[in-house]
């Protein structure tokens, strides 16, 4: 990775909406090779989507979240993707990590209701031939994502002005 | 009951700080953005913070020696060689002190007697002035311009030396100017220095904070320089530790031993935790290429553009800095002083910056403003900032 690409992603992992002109001025980098070097990111895949981080909390939307430790069993050749596979596809998996330890895969789920995911674990999940177990954890309460802190004091604590 | 029978007169003549006035005046907004701060934005590094956590857990919260932990000595004198090439005896030549602020008393306590001048380049720092005055000497100012990027130039100091100057505080990478020596300017200083038998105090506590590939050159560490050279330096600013209160002096025995006369009688000693923790910060630096320093310093450096950028684009001249964190914009154009200028933008668009005459009469037509705050908030001043230039205009 080139430096000016290391900046870019901090910068744009701060925020996503800088302007081209201020990404530039900030990597001292001139319009055309910030251009060039986020779409080579973005054709790479390296950049995949530019979204929003968001407190749900404080909407009125209903929504569940859980967390679901699922041991499989590994397929001759595929290893874990290809059971991995068949667990991404559902519309109600938004993460899926392979995992060292005690269980293999960490699946994030999101549902509306908690029948809903009740019902994606025992439908679903549990009845795909491969997984052995799940451990289903409902999240509580959200403190902290990408970096961002939900709640509590986080303000300037230095004096307005000093020498 | 009055009192002035009971306060020295001399002090009481001391004008309050132009930040003073500012800061109450600041005081009384809400939600203000302020580009007015001095300190970094960023929180003393979780390692450090630890360290001084765990030595109270381990009942360290005895006075330390009065030149400070002899480990933390060796430390600083290894950092100021290997960075800095500078030669200091940890035993003799290092003073631990409370903050770099309390290394710039005590040099100037240590060494002006009645009717001494001690030459200020301008604009700098506030208390150097009000420091050569409560030390009993003379403040005798000399102008840097922005033609000359701000740095001292050999014809202005010789201008202002008398046959009563003793020192000359050099204070580079400059605040509020953002200013920088390089080896060349101070080179130019050197045989002045040496014709005048001065003294110089150098304060070099934003040398870990500049830009652009250019690199800190260390006063002390020229030629001959290093027995006429007392050394500041700390922690507030390079690990970002403002409130741990850590710096240091150093220099001479001779120097560093009268100097430690007054510290010991005065403080004692700097506070252990907040020894124990740049101890830390050195040391772990030293290991890992300190790297710490350089992310911030990568930080401030891409906002530093983004400022200089967007003052210039406002139609303000904009000097270039490549120290510190502060941008020094002219806002001569706008018609306005700077004391109208940091009012009206505080009262009409509540963003703080600082009137450039707080920091010596030539900074009359800059505004100081720091980039040391969140790149959201940067870029929300800057909107506010460029409107109100327009309003104006």
């Amino acid at each position: 990775m080139t430096k000016l690409e290391s900046s870019l992603l901090d910068l744009l992992k701060e925020d996503c909406r800088l302007p081209l002109e201020k990404l530039a001025t900030m990597t001292g980098s001139t319009l055309e090779e910030v251009a060039e070097t986020i779409d080579s990111l973005e054709k790479r895949r390296v950049i995949l989507r530019y979204s929003p981080v968001v407190n749900w909390d404080l909407t009125d939307r209903e929504r569940v979240e859980a967390m679901i430790e699922v041991r499989v069993t590994p397929q001759r050749d595929m290893g874990f993707d290809a059971v991995a596979a068949r667990i991404y596809r559902f519309d109600e998996v938004k993460s899926v990590y392979l995992m060292s330890g005690a269980y293999d895969l960490l699946v994030l789920v999101e549902a509306r209701t908690l029948r809903e995911l009740a019902s994606f674990v025992s439908a679903k999940l549990s009845t795909l031939e491969l997984v052995t177990g799940t451990a289903t954890s409902f999240v509580l309460k959200r403190y902290k994502e990408e970096g961002v802190i939900f709640e509590g004091d986080e303000s300037d604590r230095r004096l307005v002005i000093s020498p | 009951m009055t009192y002035d029978r009971f306060l020295n007169p001399g002090v009481v003549a001391v004008p309050p700080s132009g930040i003073r006035r500012f800061f109450d005046l600041a005081s009384t907004m809400k939600d203000t953005i302020s580009l007015g701060v001095g300190e970094p934005d960023f929180k003393t590094p979780y390692h450090i913070r630890n360290s001084a956590i765990n030595s109270l857990l381990d009942g360290e919260t005895q006075y330390t020696p009065n030149r400070g932990l002899l480990s933390l000595r060796r430390e600083i004198s290894r950092y100021l060689s290997d960075r800095y090439a500078l030669s200091y005896d940890p035993g003799e030549e290092i003073l631990v002190t409370v903050g770099a602020s309390e290394a710039i008393d005590l040099a100037l306590r240590a060494m002006i007697s009645p009717g001494d001048e001690v030459l200020v380049p301008e604009p700098s720092y506030v208390s150097y002035s009000p420091s050569v005055i409560f030390a009993g000497g003379t403040p005798v100012g000399v102008v840097t311009r922005e033609e000359d990027d701000f740095r001292l130039k050999p014809e202005h100091l010789e201008a202002a030396i008398t046959s009563r100057t003793k020192a000359l505080i050099l204070p580079y990478p400059n605040n509020p100017t953002g200013g920088i020596m390089e080896k060349k300017d101070l080179e130019a200083l050197v045989p002045l220095i040496e014709k005048h038998d001065l003294m110089v105090i150098s304060d070099e506590i934003y040398c870990e904070l500049i830009y652009d590939g250019k690199a800190h050159t260390s006063f002390g560490s020229l030629p001959g320089m290093l027995p006429r050279t007392i050394t500041i330096n700390g922690f507030s600013k390079a690990f970002a530790m403002t409130g741990w209160r850590v710096g240091y002096a150093c220099g001479p025995k001779e120097m560093i031993s009268v100097m430690n006369k007054i510290h010991q009688y005065g403080i004692m000693c700097a506070p252990r935790m907040g020894q124990v923790a740049a101890e830390e910060a050195l040391r772990t630096g030293r290991e890992n290429g300190y790297a710490d320093v350089l992310t911030m310093r990568e930080s401030y450096d891409r906002r530093r553009r983004l400022m200089v950028e967007s003052f210039r684009a406002m139609g303000l001249h904009c000097f270039e800095p490549y120290g510190a964190f502060y941008v020094f914009p002219s806002i001569r154009s706008t018609g306005l002083t700077s004391e109208e200028f940091c009012s009206r933008l505080l009262m009409e668009k509540n963003v703080a910056a600082v009137p450039g005459n707080a920091f010596g009469p030539c900074g009359e037509g800059n505004i100081r403003c720091c980039y040391a705050t969140a790149l959201d908030k940067l870029n929300i001043a800057l909107d506010r900032i460029a409107e109100f230039v327009r309003e104006i205009g």
